[in-house]
């Protein structure tokens, strides 16, 4: 019997999607190991949405305040963690595979001086021993492992452990940390336009290419995106970031993003396998090229081929009239 | 300014990646290496910010497989000054082992700056920049697109969801590089002739056990073959209807 520790996510003081992600996975585990799901949150207050916790099967909330905690701060975070990791004697420690959760984890293992499995898209237990799956070589192969250490420390790739509801009591807890004041300091976060979905996180992404021939033309993608009612985000190829129509933060792939959306529509883009490794995790692709032969269509579920310039705007009118 | 840059050998990312027969590594027959390509973020970095000071070396550090020499003779050819092998025979899959045997290395090195990739683009660990700079208790800012470096301080700025975070730390300092901190160069004839002279130091290392165990390495499932629901703005109707109906995701 083991319990395990579900490292949640918030950002001013709301908490961030992907946490219900992790609690799924720590319920997972803490069945297969018949311990109990502690999640915990660091802020400098309240955590808005983390009473929803109990939901996703965390017998425990704990949000551990610091007045240097609003913003994510690197060190401190790593302390409070390591400290909590280390005397609840969890059998696992779980964190999202987000920018916070990728600088987070590491510090926390060297601190713990235990692995961590990173970025992971499946967890089980096997024979008492955590065993994960994860993909290497940009997707082109499946590494399984076995953690020989406890805790064992795992952060799991977004979008890929769909939250599931399995109520538990969510007793919600608070508790003052004391820290020192960091060396590394977040100043300030510039915010992309309010509402936009980052492509690692949307749940429908719809990335444009080369195909699209003008930076203007993203117009289109970003028309069907809204046709779906802000669950969808727009992505690019590297090709068009690299020629500086889109912003890198946008790009999908072995140099961008990996991203697990439920549905992915690539347009005017040829599929070559850097862009594949970022996208091929996907549930659902759909692409649309007018090139019969594009390698996409060798991964794509759906393939419509033709003029993107007259197939989008007709996708988008479908989706507006599906959804009205 | 010295300079460390902490580099990895890997198979180039067009490999076609073949599974060896213990079914648990890469089949490295005919595959092509080269340096990991945030790794050269980092060595460009580093040779900008010698150049600017005027002063300092920039010392390249890998662990490694001999051949893992050439990779560094890459970077030497770049521009930089000397390099270390730590030498094993494989790299395990534990970052924490790799990350130990570095921060071993770069102790006492005197570095202003320690700089890493964001990941080794192989086994996507990332993870060796931080787990160093924690176990050298320095600060540390990873996947950093963008910096700057003025009497003892930085600030550099790294992609969040949704947004950039701007982060201030003090020198020395642990940074891993992302893309769009600046633009690789390549060697030039005139580089790669003097990285053959210059100072590459082979240091045999036994790393620990570590604490992963590699059970299998996979080919990915197959995706289903997909299918051409039809040509043109008249396959919409039919594609929208297979996503509602058949793959339940509208
Ligand atoms: C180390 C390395 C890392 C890389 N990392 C990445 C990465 O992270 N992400 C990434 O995307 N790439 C990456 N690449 C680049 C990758 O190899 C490709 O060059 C790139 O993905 C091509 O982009 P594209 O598909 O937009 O352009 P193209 O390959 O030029 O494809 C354009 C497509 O649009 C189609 N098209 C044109 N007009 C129309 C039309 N009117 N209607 C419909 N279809 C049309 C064409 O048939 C074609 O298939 C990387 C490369 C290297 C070497
Ligand atoms: N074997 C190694 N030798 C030297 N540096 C390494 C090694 N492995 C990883 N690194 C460094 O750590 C970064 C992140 O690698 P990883 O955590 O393995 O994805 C790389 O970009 C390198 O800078």
């Amino acid at each position: 019997m083991s319990d395990v520790l579900a490292v949640v996510e918030q950002r001013a003081g709301v908490l961030r999607p992907v946490s219900q992600e992790v609690v799924t996975g720590a319920r997972r585990l803490g069945d297969a190991l018949a311990g109990r799901v502690d999640a915990l949150a660091l802020a400098a207050g309240g955590v808005r949405g983390a009473e929803q916790l109990g939901v996703f099967g965390a017998d425990r909330v704990t949000t551990l305040t610091n007045p240097g905690f609003a913003a994510y701060a690197p060190e401190g975070y790593a302390q409070a963690v390591a400290e909590r990791a280390r005397t609840g004697g969890y059998g696992a420690v779980l964190f999202a595979a987000t920018a916070l959760g990728k600088d987070l984890a590491p510090r926390v293992a060297a601190r713990l001086g235990r692995p961590l499995a990173p970025d992971v898209t499946d967890i089980v237990v096997e024979g008492g021993a955590v065993t994960v799956v994860r993909p290497v070589y940009a997707g082109k192969a499946l590494l399984r492992l076995r953690l020989n250490a406890s805790p064992a420390l795992v952060s799991l790739r977004p979008n890929v452990f769909t939250p599931a509801e399995r109520p538990k009591a969510g007793v919600m807890e608070t508790t003052a940390v004391d820290v020192p004041a960091g060396r590394v300091v977040v100043q300030q976060i510039k915010a992309a336009a309010v509402g936009a979905l980052d492509v690692a996180e949307a749940p429908i992404v719809i990335s444009g290419g080369r195909g699209l021939k003008d930076p203007a033309n993203f117009k289109l993608l970003e028309e069907l995106a809204a046709a779906f009612g802000g669950t969808a985000a727009v992505g690019a190829s590297r090709a068009v970031v690299d020629a500086g129509w889109r912003p890198h933060a946008d790009q999908v792939g072995q140099t961008g993003k990996t991203v697990s959306p439920t549905l992915y529509i690539a347009v005017g883009i040829s599929g070559a396998i850097q862009h594949l490794a970022g996208m091929r995790t996907s549930k659902v692709i759909v692409a649309i090229n007018k090139d019969r032969d594009a390698p996409i269509f060798k991964v794509a579920d759906y393939g419509v081929v033709g003029d993107l310039f007259q197939i989008v705007p007709h996708l988008t009118a479908e989706i507006k009239k599906f959804r009205a | 300014m010295n300079i460390a840059v902490c580099i990895k050998r890997v198979p180039d990312s067009e490999t076609r990646v073949k599974i060896a027969s213990d079914g648990k590594s890469l089949d490295e027959a005919g595959v092509k290496f080269i340096l990991n390509p945030y790794d050269e973020f980092a060595v460009e970095e580093a040779l900008r910010r010698r150049e600017h000071a005027g002063a300092g070396a920039v010392v390249i550090v890998a662990l490694g497989p001999p051949a893992a020499q050439e990779t560094i003779r890459t970077a030497l050819a770049m521009g930089a000054d000397r390099g270390v092998l730590l030498q094993v025979e494989r790299i395990p899959p534990d970052g924490l082992e790799v990350a130990r045997a570095l921060a071993a290395e770069l102790r006492d090195g005197g570095y202003d700056l320690i700089l890493f990739g964001k990941l080794a683009i192989d086994d996507a660990n990332h993870q060796v920049g931080p787990m160093v700079a924690e176990l050298l208790g320095w600060p540390c800012v990873s996947t950093v697109a963008h910096l700057e470096l003025e009497q003892g301080r930085g600030i550099a700025e790294r992609e969040i969801e949704g947004g950039v975070e701007v982060v201030a730390f003090p020198l020395p300092a642990v940074l891993t590089t992302d893309k769009g901190l600046n633009e690789p160069r390549y060697p030039a004839l005139k580089g790669i002739m003097a990285a053959k002279k210059k100072p590459l130091e082979v240091k045999p290392t036994t790393l620990g056990p570590g604490g992963l165990e590699i059970l299998a390495l996979t080919p990915p499932p197959e995706r289903q073959e997909g299918r051409i629901v039809g040509e043109g703005p008249g396959a919409v109707v039919e594609l929208v209807r297979l996503l509602r109906e058949e793959a339940k995701v509208l």
